[in-house]
């Protein structure tokens, strides 16, 4: 009973030690949104092009879709677009766009450059939809479910192991 | 000489004094402030308790990060449109989650952060008011103190003091 009492101490300190080694692996940028499984928040966003329809609550139920928050001047917007392009030639699942903070000529220029891989993309310069949905960096890409419900968020760009490993799976398990 | 080190000290107590004198920069641009002084400080008091999420530990007050911007800007239409202080909190957290907030709230995820340390306190106040008790208990019961040296403790204790004085 007494050696026990000895090493609490030593208990104690090794669990704070292990709670903090935890803690120093992850990356505190990455702050868990707290919409999920919640429905899209309300927003309504005009077209960044006039031949694409913009972004709303309501185009985003019926089928499991992606929505990539995205703008111009993000460059890791540029190490993911290649990906969003395959994808939407494959025809994987159908990709929003949320183009955000973003100078309307600039995104307009950069998607030329680059190539459009959105089926719709809602043009939010101010910020209003970006704040509804917990927006606080780009890129960020949600997955949301055919009732209209935001399912996963990812945060960063995304890379061929995120799509394979989590995205795709995820997608798969919804369409059911 | 002299002359120069009485400048270094004369700078010396100058930049002392105007680090002293500074305070924090608020970030708020003059577009960003409300008419209404009242509202304007109750602004002022909740964006120094909400995060910036793009710099972390600074306070939208505090960052010049866009983002802080919108939401200071956010904060403000709230106010002006009637929301009390904790509305508006309500608002940013449901969005950002309780990351958002500079001081965590009080609930179950959170009680070893706010109570952690009062626990921890406690635990070595225990430990120390056991220890004590134990010394006390022992010195009053006589076990440590009472048992006199025998002979041969004497002799060896009386040599031990004479090579300390050779030795050392």
């Amino acid at each position: 009973m007494r050696r026990l009492l000895y090493i609490l101490p030593l208990a104690v300190f090794v669990g704070v030690a292990v709670y903090f080694a935890v803690g120093l692996t992850k990356d505190p940028r990455l702050i868990p949104s707290t919409l999920i499984d919640q429905p899209v928040p309300d927003f309504d966003l005009p077209p960044l092009l006039t031949d694409k329809p913009g972004l709303k609550t309501a185009d985003l139920k019926g089928e499991v879709s992606l929505v990539n928050v995205f703008a111009s001047w993000c460059v890791r917007c540029r190490v993911e677009h290649p990906l969003l392009m395959r994808l939407a030639k494959d025809g994987a699942v159908p990709i929003h766009g949320l183009n955000w903070k973003n100078k309307r000529e600039e995104a307009i220029a950069w998607l030329g450059e680059l190539g459009d891989p959105y089926s719709r993309i809602g043009y939010d310069l101010e910020n209003k939809a970006g704040i509804e949905w917990g927006v606080y960096g780009v890129p960020e890409t949600y997955v949301i479910d055919r009732e209209g419900r935001i399912r996963y968020k990812h945060i960063g760009p995304m890379f061929e192991e995120t799509w394979k490993d989590i995205l795709e799976p995820l997608i798969r398990e919804l369409k059911g | 000489m002299r002359r120069g080190v009485a400048v270094n000290v004369f700078g010396a107590i100058v930049l002392g004094l105007t680090l002293l004198a500074a305070s924090p920069a608020a970030a708020v641009l003059p577009d960003e402030m409300l008419g209404d002084p009242a509202l304007e400080a109750r602004a002022r008091a909740l964006s120094q308790n909400i995060r910036c999420l793009v710099c972390q530990n600074q306070s939208i007050d505090d960052s010049n990060a866009d983002l802080a911007r919108d939401l200071r800007i956010l904060v403000r239409q709230r106010l002006t449109a009637g929301d009390s202080d904790q509305q508006v909190l309500d608002y940013l957290v449901k969005r950002y989650g309780d990351f958002v907030l500079l001081k965590p709230r009080v609930r179950g995820a959170t009680y070893v952060l706010w109570f952690g340390p009062l626990a921890l306190f406690l635990m070595g106040a225990l430990g120390v008011a056991l220890f004590l008790r134990n010394r006390r208990r022992a010195v009053a019961g006589g076990d440590a103190i009472a048992a006199p040296l025998s002979a041969d403790e004497e002799r060896r204790l009386a040599r031990l003091i004479d090579d300390g004085d050779r030795d050392i």
